[in-house]
């Protein structure tokens, strides 16, 4: 299950981890979550559901959604597919609804750390905001739930589109390496704080600055800080949508990033045939992935009557021979305990499925690439306004064109603030760096912001930018109306 | 809507389609037809041959000035740019390929239109190496020339 040869990633052979699933001893590879260990020697159950009991396997394959929860060295709930794999470990399934046992936080104090400004997420738009933040003069913490930074770039190893000052031409994978170095060389300079394995748990009551708790990960037990700040980035990204069907919570059905994260990640194969669900670009970019991994892709069904994403992408799967099938939906997974086919169905003009149309397919593997839903739930504890956007992909926090929220020192950047491209995240991040930096005194660069809200807007003037250019401008007339 | 939003295939209607004359000192096919926000064949064209009004406008190759050098085809994000030189009875396809079979120069490989149907043998030319991109050119009949767009080695 694990992938050896690939033509863009080099996996190279890693140190071998031997670690116990339910008392069985099992070997992983250092660099391995648990989640991924697991699969790499076919474990794909993970949990099983509260009141059903059915089996359950890992969705999102980010730490967003709670089918991975395991109980890891005696202590449950941890989310395996971003848990690090250690030496030794004892994984075991947990029980419906695990006991807490007492924190332990090393019977250390709470550190208090103080910062101009507080970066949440270190993905694309979280990166550029941090490097453009300290970059002005701003002193910067960022934290972020992954091992490493980088977010969902470290998956992405096609070439990304755009111009030259967005990295086009350039894989995302390498993109994440670049926005690292300009990262770790402001860390060296000491403008900017770097915590990973950490969570921003919640906000606090003060009197004068933002107040944050965050707990920081060390093998399994954690380590509490109070974090002050006069100004947040929230750049917590998005979560994949699940599905309504038969069968979709079988172990194999997976969110299309959570198998990207899997294979291009971690080197492991979700499988060995794949229906792909959604002919948007991420159904559209993982699936040409999958072939490169190796792995055969059956077809891939869109319900729309057209295909949502680029054509070009549509194009490098078509002269693989992998069917396109617009006006077509899955129906149902078959399948005891995993996933060992599925039917999809035609579906007529209203969308409604066509009598007589199903067709079975044998896969092990069902990818849903059915659009996200933006990660707000650190805004809605804040406080700040989230209203309901179709476009944006849900509820967004609107915000004004410096990415500022209807609180004061509180932006947004990225798919947390409306989904959108990669592209346009690291924009909007630098956009929301500099404007903090401005707010708070550190910089005067007002030329330098409209330059950047130009950029945006370039991206955003074709008919692929439709969308977002349409939920960014509800969203500003949101904002708008909140301030007068 | 057009078929290929449809199906994804594009054909060649959709395409700038060269001059015999042009097919003959070989050039680039862009089989980029939508409005999307990208320009890095632009700035890899050494004579600017290639051009677009804004970001989002698909680009157009001027046929007059290209020189069919083959820089675009591993420079494109989307593996959308493929170069095609026509002589006699025989075509030589330079196409983006990345897969983990690798071709090398003289080996018979299948060749695949747009819908990935196998429509004949080609034989590897020549291989360069853009970044983790190969750049394969393989030679076919040239009434093929216009279809195959992959290989499969």
């Amino acid at each position: 299950m694990r992938i050896r040869a690939h033509p863009i990633i080099d996996f190279k052979k890693r140190a071998e981890l031997p670690f116990y699933f339910q008392k069985k001893k099992l070997v992983g590879e250092d660099g391995d979550t648990i989640a991924s260990a697991l699969h790499a020697t076919g474990v794909r159950t993970l949990t099983t559901s509260l009141k059903y009991e059915s089996p359950r396997g890992f969705f999102c394959g980010i730490g967003k959604c709670s089918s991975c929860l395991m109980r890891v060295n005696g202590v449950p709930n941890v989310r395996t597919c971003i848990a690090p794999l250690k030496e030794g470990i004892l994984v075991e399934m947990q029980e419906k609804l695990a006991e807490l046992p007492d924190a332990e936080f090393f019977g250390e104090p709470k550190k208090t750390i103080d910062v101009d400004v507080l970066i949440v997420g270190a993905g694309p738009a979280g990166l550029c905001a941090a490097i453009e933040s300290a970059t002005q003069g701003a002193s910067v913490l960022i934290v972020d739930e992954n091992q490493c930074v980088g977010g969902q770039l470290v998956k992405q190893t096609h070439k990304f589109f755009g111009s030259k000052q967005e990295h086009a031409g350039t894989r995302g994978i390498d993109i994440a390496k670049e926005l690292e170095n300009d990262l770790r060389r402001l860390e060296c300079e000491g403008k900017i704080q770097v915590m990973t394995d950490a969570t921003v748990i919640g906000c606090y009551e003060n009197d004068k600055k933002h107040r944050f708790g965050v707990v920081e990960r060390h093998e399994y037990k954690s380590r509490l800080y109070d974090v002050r700040c006069d100004a947040v980035i929230l750049a917590c990204g998005a979560m994949e949508n699940m599905l309504l069907f038969p069968g979709n919570d079988l172990p194999g059905v997976y969110g299309a990033g959570a198998v990207q994260t899997l294979m291009n990640v971690y080197g492991v194969k979700p499988g060995e045939r794949v229906l792909m669900v959604g002919a948007g670009n991420v159904g559209l970019i993982v699936s040409y992935q999958l072939l490169q991994a190796g792995i055969a892709v059956d077809r891939v069904v869109e319900a729309a009557p057209f295909i949502g994403g680029y054509n070009v992408h549509a194009a490098k799967l078509r002269r693989c021979g992998v069917l396109i099938q617009t006006s077509h939906s899955i129906k149902e997974v078959c399948g005891e305990k995993k996933v060992e086919g599925a039917v999809v169905v035609r579906l007529d003009e209203n969308w409604k499925p066509i009598k007589d149309s199903e067709e079975y397919i044998k896969c092990d593997t069902i990818c849903l690439a059915v659009g996200l839903t933006p990660s707000t739930r650190l805004l809605s504890q804040i406080g700040v306004n989230l209203e309901f956007i179709p476009e944006a992909g849900g509820y967004v926090a609107p915000h004004d064109g410096a990415m500022q929220t209807s609180v004061k020192g509180v932006y947004v950047a990225g798919d947390a603030s409306g989904i959108e491209e990669a592209s346009t995240a690291m924009i909007e991040g630098k956009i929301a760096g500099l404007a903090s930096a401005i707010l708070l005194g550190r910089s005067k660069n007002k030329k330098l912001l409209a330059q950047y809200r130009e950029e945006l807007a370039q991206l955003r003037a074709g008919p692929f930018g439709e969308k977002p250019r349409i939920a960014k401008e509800k969203i500003a007339k949101l904002a708008e109306a909140h301030h007068a | 809507m057009r078929e290929y939003e449809k199906t994804g295939i594009l054909s060649t209607k959709e395409l700038q389609v060269p001059s015999k004359k042009q097919l003959e000192k070989g050039v680039a096919i862009l089989e980029c037809v939508q409005e999307i926000p990208c320009n890095p064949c632009v700035d890899s064209c050494p004579v600017h041959a290639i051009s677009m009004k804004d970001i989002n406008a698909p680009p157009v190759n001027d046929f007059e000035k290209c020189i069919g050098c083959t820089k675009c085809v591993g420079v494109c994000p989307g593996l959308a740019i493929f170069v095609v030189k026509v002589k006699d009875d025989k075509a030589w396809v330079t196409l983006p390929y990345e897969f983990i079979t690798v071709p090398k120069v003289g080996d018979s490989v299948q060749a695949l239109d747009r819908t990935g149907t196998v429509r004949s043998k080609a034989l590897v030319k020549k291989i360069v190496k853009h970044g983790k991109t190969m750049v394969v050119t393989i030679e076919v009949e040239s009434s093929l020339a216009m279809d195959i767009r992959n290989i499969r080695v």
